[in-house]
């Protein structure tokens, strides 16, 4: 029998949603073939059967929230027919997955009072620690976490009770990715005192530059040649004349970054995003396009990994891609400044006093106003349409 | 020379139950017993004779007092003692040939004799017409359990001066009978004789019965126990006694020094207790000694001898076959290279007297000297309507739970039959259990059980019924 074990999820995450069991118990399974999707925080993971024979049983059901370490599941090593499905392992309780600090309680049911305490006060049970026979949470066990999370300053107000549904509607549990993406969200308006500032930019100069090169470029390096990595070479010198926008608090300090690791919004089908391309000033536009694209299709197959997410000392948001004229980001925290691309329009623009047509983009820069003031963010935005407008600073380091 | 995995002296509740579990877990196995009958105290002379004679006698003062008359069942019973201790007998012979039919059952050798080590991994058996063999094995588990303590200047005959054997073969209903010790056993067999007619006083050292026994429920145990006629003598220690042909008188001091008293009886049980069985073992041979009180030291059932174990009566614990079986299973699972563990706060205590005892866990005394906050719930039977039903309101069961976590720390009952409820709190606790998880299980109605659950209401203040 060979244990199908949670693997490390990678640093700072601690637990994982049971996304999708591609076999049932009784199914025959190959060794390294897929047979469990989890999803964490920020990335979805693959765990492969660890040896051929036959999944034997079922630890963890699918909305099972695992740690690193968990039992999964079993392979019955060896038989390779498959027999007779093994009675699957007891589900876990709706509505709250088991608890599962210690491996052998993965699927042991909620005590009544625990079962009560966390149903009333919307505790996690699974993040519970339990003490109880073979780490089952006991009602002492889930009284700590209660008053753990009463001790705690920024604890979220329990939401209330699940509503009815009705005919027309349909309830669906967030994926952990979707919570991970709401709760960050609400941090970051709860944490910054956060405004906007809008400016607009010319496209003229930048599309005609790229016309003119995309064929050699592409041939040259490989990679077609867009408007990101203009933005982001925009960015980041940029970020260099105004260092605060680079910047991030912690407690009463201000932590100033001398790297340029930018976080690339990139929408999947599960949801928005920001992989890091990382030292963007010592890259070629030529890198920069490249590094995008790689991320990017990582994002879109579900590969990102954890490192490839965390580290950004800023982030570019392009709701352009879906038609949007303004909008207004909202930080990635502990970022303290992100600029939304919008999409190019030619618009009636005055240029030396004839009304001519040209392509415009309207950008926004969301800043952290306890750290960036307001001429620095506008200095800043000033920076990026300037270098786009007259793409030859880029080269000038102006 | 025979040789086995292991070899077990003794086939009392620790050794029938080490034997049955090594058989299952494939060692070969032997055990050793000098009686003619396998089953030791508890099978021959210990629980299961005493429970036939007070299950009987029971019955018999139902019917021969009020209580069957209260029912609307008039009758005029005649004791016929020769039956009700012949199938006490028959009972007990069943019981022993189960155990020698689960010996075979589980491939388990009986070795009968007088088991001795003459050193390491060799165990010596004398068989009754003097004959030995030697046989030899991995592991030796001594559960040679224990025998009835003796008291200076009351010398036990087994005439008039009687211990828990003799106690349960009288010839006949004493007219009066003296118990010496106000502990579970003295207290069992005393009411087994009360109700068939004696005049019984108990007296004890302590100014309480049932050392041990939560204090507020010793109490209430004591006025059940008074109210149906029994005497106490508290505070009192027996400083001799002397025995003629129709009966004992014995000297009576109080406990805290004073005037000396002579009391008569017919007969005397004497029941201050029990010590371990372990002398004649050799255990010398293998370099084990005995503690001042003659218990085996142990570590997790191992002894300081490489291969040499020992369990139930003979080694430190509450005296009792259940936690001896739980020690032979562990000692078994143990050898066998698995993973064991036996809670001793968790084997509980039954008296099984009317009303009877039951309980699990810490007192409240326990509970205050170690200074833990706790908060009681109570429920008393006088509210259960099965008790009320059936006319056996005696009693309360009390649930002690910590003051904060609300796990439970003791239960203490007494009423009718408690014995077969204190299993179900045994349960909750060993998974740790708070009360409101027994508050909020559905329990069966009509039943006792409900008192269980009512009681656990009101730890936290909400019991229903009262």
């Amino acid at each position: 029998m060979a244990d199908i074990m949670t693997p490390a999820l990678g640093e700072s995450v601690t637990e994982a949603t049971v996304a999708r069991w591609a076999k049932k118990p009784g199914e025959a399974v190959r060794k390294d073939e897929i047979l469990v999707e989890l999803e964490t925080d920020k990335v979805s993971l693959e765990v492969a059967a660890p040896a051929d024979g036959v999944l034997d049983s079922i630890a963890a059901e699918e909305g099972a929230t695992v740690e690193p370490g968990a039992l999964l599941g079993r392979v019955t090593e060896g038989a390779a027919a498959a027999k007779p499905a093994a009675a699957p392992a007891p589900k876990a309780e709706a509505p709250k997955p088991a608890p599962a600090p210690a491996p052998a309680a993965a699927a042991a049911p909620l005590a009544p009072s625990a079962q009560r305490i966390v149903a009333e006060n919307n505790l996690d049970a699974a993040a519970i620690a339990g003490t109880g026979k073979a780490g089952r949470v006991t009602k002492g066990d889930a009284l700590a976490a209660l008053e753990a999370r009463a001790a705690a300053p920024a604890a979220a107000p329990a939401p209330s009770a699940p509503r009815e549904i009705h005919e027309r509607e349909q309830r669906v549990r967030m994926t952990r990715l979707r919570q991970t993406i709401a709760r960050r969200l609400k941090e970051a308006q709860n944490a910054a005192a956060m405004l906007t500032t809008f400016n607009e930019v010319d496209m003229t100069n930048v599309m005609a530059l790229r016309n003119q090169y995309k064929d050699v470029f592409e041939k040259s390096h490989g990679v077609k040649l867009g408007f990101m990595s203009f933005f982001v070479k925009s960015v980041v010198q940029a970020l260099k004349h105004v260092p605060d926008v680079n910047a991030e608090i912690d407690g009463t300090d201000i932590i100033y970054k001398n790297h340029y690791d930018i976080s690339v919004a990139v929408g999947t089908e599960k949801g928005l995003v920001t992989p890091v391309v990382r030292d963007a000033d010592a890259m070629s536009l030529a890198d920069i396009e490249k590094a995008i694209g790689a991320l990017g299709k990582k994002a879109r197959d579900g590969q990102l990994s954890m490192e490839d997410l965390q580290g950004g000392t800023f982030t570019i948001s392009n709701g352009g891609v879906y038609g949007s004229l303004m909008s207004t980001p909202i930080l990635n925290p502990p970022q303290s400044g992100i600029l939304g691309m919008h999409k190019i329009q030619e618009r009636p623009m005055v240029v030396n006093g004839q009304i001519v047509a040209r392509p415009m983009m309207y950008l926004a820069l969301s800043y952290d106003h306890r750290i960036v003031d307001g001429q620095g963010a506008v200095t800043f935005l000033v920076k990026v349409k300037e270098a786009i407008e007259d793409p030859q600073r880029l080269l000038l380091d102006l | 020379m025979a040789s086995y995995d292991v070899i077990i002296i003794g086939g009392g509740p620790a050794g029938y139950n080490a034997g049955i579990r090594a058989g299952q877990l494939g060692l070969k196995a032997a055990v050793v017993e000098k009686r003619g009958t396998l089953g030791g105290t508890c099978l021959n002379v210990g629980c299961m004779p005493s429970k036939a004679l007070l299950h009987a006698s029971e019955l018999y003062e139902a019917a021969a007092g009020k209580d069957f008359a209260t029912l609307g069942i008039e009758v005029k019973p005649t004791l016929n003692l020769v039956q009700m201790m012949a199938q006490k007998a028959e009972s007990v012979t069943q019981l022993t040939k189960g155990i020698e039919f689960l010996f075979k059952k589980n491939k388990v050798d009986w070795v009968k004799g007088m088991g001795k080590i003459t050193g390491p991994g060799k165990v010596e058996v004398t068989a009754e017409d003097g004959s030995t063999a030697l046989l030899e094995a991995k592991n030796v588990v001594i559960a040679t359990g224990s025998e009835p303590s003796g008291l200076p200047g009351v010398v036990v005959d087994n005439k008039r001066i009687v211990d828990s054997t003799g106690a349960l073969s009288l010839p006949e209903v004493p007219k009066s009978l003296i118990v010496i010790g106000a502990g579970i056993i003295g207290l069992e067999l005393g009411s087994v004789w009360r109700r068939l007619g004696a005049e019984v006083t108990v007296i004890e050292y302590l100014d309480r019965i049932t050392p041990g026994m939560d204090a507020e429920t010793a109490k209430t145990f004591q006025r059940s126990l008074t109210k149906q006629g029994m005497k106490f003598k508290l505070g009192s220690k027996v400083t001799g006694a002397k025995t003629s042909k129709t009966g004992v008188s014995l000297t009576v001091e109080p406990a805290a020094g004073g005037e000396a008293e002579t009391l008569q009886a017919d007969y005397v049980l004497l029941a201050i207790g029990r010590r371990p069985y372990t002398f004649g073992l050799g255990l010398e041979t293998v370099g084990v000694e005995l503690d001042k009180r003659g218990f085996i030291p142990t570590d997790h059932f191992k002894t300081s001898a490489p291969g040499v174990w020992a369990i139930g009566d003979a080694i430190l614990g509450p005296m009792l076959a259940h936690k001896a079986e739980e020690d032979a299973v562990a000692v078994i699972e143990m050898i066998a290279g698995k993973y064991a563990h036996v809670d001793y706060d968790l084997v509980p205590s039954v008296v099984y007297t009317a009303p009877e005892v039951a309980w699990v866990g810490k007192t409240e005394e326990q509970l205050k000297e170690a200074g833990v906050a706790y908060k009681a719930g109570k429920f008393p039977f006088t509210a259960n309507s099965r008790a009320k039903i059936n006319h056996e309101t005696d009693g309360f069961v009390k649930v002690l739970a910590d003051a904060k976590t609300d796990e439970i720390l003791g239960v203490h009952m007494i009423g009718p039959q408690v014995g077969e409820m204190i299993g179900e709190y045994c349960v909750a606790m060993a998974f740790k259990a708070a009360s409101e998880d027994v508050a909020r299980v559905c329990h069966p109605h009509p039943t006792r059980s409900e008192a269980g659950r009512q009681a656990a209401m009101g730890v936290e203040g909400w019991t229903m019924q009262a």
